[in-house]
């Protein structure tokens, strides 16, 4: 009678999508945001494709790191403010389960959602086409790491009035080798060298996240519900 | 905060527990759900602590908090499928019956955010009814209920108690008189 | 064996081990950086590449290696509290981060005018000083996060276990930073590299990296002190120790 992890796990993504969709527009407004700062900086540098392939890969994985930040606030929030965490801490599944559960859902909503946009923003940034695969997939591998730094992150900011800057102030330190390894695999091929070596170390960084990081997200999570 | 409290249940135990604002009820019943740890002492279940057998104590128990605790929008029926069907599997029907034995068979469909408060508190109780849990959990279940609510959940009450469950109440007003109950006073 | 480690879980054993300890790392720091700069500033010979400006290093390599020191320092004890729930652990985290944090500062301007000479510019986004400024990052956000919490003990928590997550990042963020500024060597080399030493340069520098952490020791205790005083004030021994 009782509930396996498999199913509990797929029963709270889809309870996260559900209301993730009955809410489109706090859907949207991250992508949105993605496109508008992505947006400001032809505006600010100049309007030459030439110029702006050069800085395309920084432009659009920092565009990318400030509009994932801004949906994170919200992952343990809703739940934490009208009392449905205390009900799924109790659920008989163990909170580390909720806490992959609910980032997993975060990332397919963000994400993964960033990264089906990203086509758009690379052309309007000069990226050529040649280029796509590997930074869709630098991308796909950074939001997720990026989801659970921010998992951490929102654990540990729950309760704050008015956490969601110190939020990014904790995230974006941790962030910075991502940037780093991710800008760098799309520089090289948007220059047509070989950009295995980055996204290798990109991957690695992946994996080595989503293994720690579900246990410090769940004590951060325990710290601040107790 | 609390200090020196000691308390036993067993089945078939209705234990009030009443006390001024402040003066911890709710934090007694969120350290014997295991949601606070204690600085000193310990909750133990069936003999063991309940820091061992975390999960299995979970699964015996249902918890209904202050707030009812619903996500505004979804379902009634929705919320209550997504939070039991996180500890037993059950069908749509089971929890329409539910929904029916607390009155809020009229709310299934709608979206929790347009409940008044009243039919909130009996949809959140309908899931504490739901999980089929033998120990219950509740901090103020009688809030924003009129007569004929009060006298549903009584009887809601009674059964469990009776069908073996036990029952631990935070209530700062008396609990009408059919329940035969226990009353831990912490004002004392 | 493990008494000693259970001893030091108590506070007032541990109030009594620093106020002991202040005296004689002030002491022995004072004597390690008085031989350091003097030796270092006035008696070592001028480097053949660097001129007199490569006497920066008796400042800025302590104060660097000090900074990545105390965050090990702050997160040990931070694990050690959240693990094993010793409150004492807080304490002394809440003690080290701000002087961390001060010697990460110090790293940062002395790198800063240090590079003046070199480079020509008061910046440059040298590995070193990138990685630095990184972790004055992570400092900032544990002191931040520390402070946004009204329950202390919460915060103390949260806190360190952001500290513990910071520290398996320190070895990845230095190593991917170091990899960033190889990507884009230019003609010049941008590092600020220690020349090579003969005696007379490093005695002082090893003399000076003894004398940074022996005040380090100094201040933690001095600060760790406050600390175990302001969390145990409703304690009667506390009531004994601030007695006139």
């Amino acid at each position: 009678m009782s509930v396996g992890a498999v199913a509990a796990f797929n029963l709270l993504v889809r309870r996260e999508l559900c209301l993730s969709f009955r809410r489109p527009d706090q859907l949207l407004q991250p992508l949105l945001f993605f496109l508008i700062v992505t947006t400001l900086f032809p505006l600010g540098l100049s309007p030459e494709l030439s110029l702006l392939r050069d800085m395309a890969p920084g432009v659009l994985w920092v565009a990318a790191l400030l509009s994932s930040l801004l949906s994170l606030d919200g992952l343990f929030k809703s739940d934490a403010d009208d009392g449905t965490l205390e009900q799924l801490a109790l659920c008989g599944q163990g909170l580390t389960l909720i806490v992959v559960a609910k980032t997993f859902a975060h990332w397919l909503v963000s994400g993964a959602a960033l990264v089906l946009v990203s086509p758009l923003v690379g052309t309007a940034l000069g990226i050529p086409v040649g280029a796509f695969p590997t930074m869709m997939l630098s991308l796909g591998l950074g939001t997720l790491t990026l989801s659970w730094l921010g998992a951490i992150g929102a654990g540990l900011t729950v309760g704050l009035k008015r956490g969601n800057v110190l939020l990014s102030l904790i995230v974006l330190p941790l962030a910075m080798p991502l940037l780093i390894f991710g800008a760098s695999a799309t520089d090289r091929a948007i220059s047509g060298t070989n950009a295995a070596g980055a996204l290798y170390f990109l991957a690695a960084l992946c994996v080595f996240t989503c293994t720690l990081a579900p246990f410090a997200a769940t004590t951060a999570l325990r710290i601040t519900l107790e | 905060m609390l200090k020196g409290v000691s308390l036993k249940l067993a089945p078939r135990q209705l234990l009030h527990i009443c006390g001024p604002n402040g003066s911890g009820k709710t934090t007694l019943l969120r350290v014997a759900c295991g949601l606070l740890r204690p600085e000193q002492g310990d909750v133990s279940w069936n003999g063991h602590s309940i820091s061992g057998v975390r999960l299995e104590y979970q699964a015996a128990l249902a918890y209904a908090s202050h707030e009812p605790a619903l996500k505004g929008d979804l379902t009634a029926l929705e919320n209550l499928r997504f939070a039991v069907g996180m500890k037993r599997r059950v069908s749509t029907q089971e929890l329409r019956g539910s929904l029916e034995q607390t009155g809020a068979a009229a709310c299934a469909d709608l979206p929790a955010r347009v409940l008044s408060a009243g039919q909130r508190r009996r949809v959140a109780m309908a899931r504490v009814l739901a999980m089929s849990a033998s120990l219950w959990l509740l901090d103020e279940p009688f809030t924003n209920l009129d007569a004929a609510g009060t006298e549903l959940m009584s009887a809601l009450l009674r059964s469990h108690v009776e069908q073996g469950g036990a029952a631990l109440v935070v209530a700062h007003h008396d609990l009408p008189t059919l329940l035969d109950s226990r009353r831990m006073d912490l004002a004392a | 064996m493990w008494t000693w480690f259970y001893k030091l879980a108590s506070p007032p054993y541990v109030y009594g081990v620093a106020a002991a300890l202040v005296p004689w790392a002030l002491g022995g720091a004072a004597l390690a950086l008085g031989y350091g700069l003097i030796a270092g500033l006035a008696i070592a010979p001028p480097d053949y590449q660097q001129g007199e400006a490569f006497r920066m290093i008796y400042v800025h390599v302590p104060s660097a290696i000090l900074s990545l020191t105390v965050y090990t320092v702050m997160a040990t004890a931070s694990a050690v509290a959240l693990i094993w729930r010793i409150k004492v652990g807080h304490a002394v985290a809440a003690a080290a981060a701000p002087i961390g944090a001060s010697f990460t500062i110090l790293a940062l301007v002395t790198g800063s005018l240090w590079g003046r000479p070199m480079w020509g510019t008061y910046w440059a986004w040298d590995p070193r000083l990138t990685s630095e400024l990184i972790l004055l990052f992570l400092y900032a956000g544990v002191m931040s996060l520390r402070s946004a919490f009204e329950d202390p003990s919460r915060g103390d928590r949260a806190a360190a276990l952001l500290a513990t997550v910071g520290v398996v990042n320190v070895p990845i963020v230095h190593f991917s930073v170091v990899w960033w500024n190889s990507l884009h060597q230019g003609a010049t080399i941008v590092k600020l590299g220690a020349p090579s030493m003969p005696g007379s340069m490093l005695w002082p520098l090893l003399s000076m990296w003894l004398g940074f952490m022996l005040f380090f020791a100094a201040v933690l205790c001095i600060r760790l002190q406050g600390e175990v005083l302001n969390r145990e004030r409703q304690a009667t021994w506390v009531r004994e120790a601030v007695k006139p």
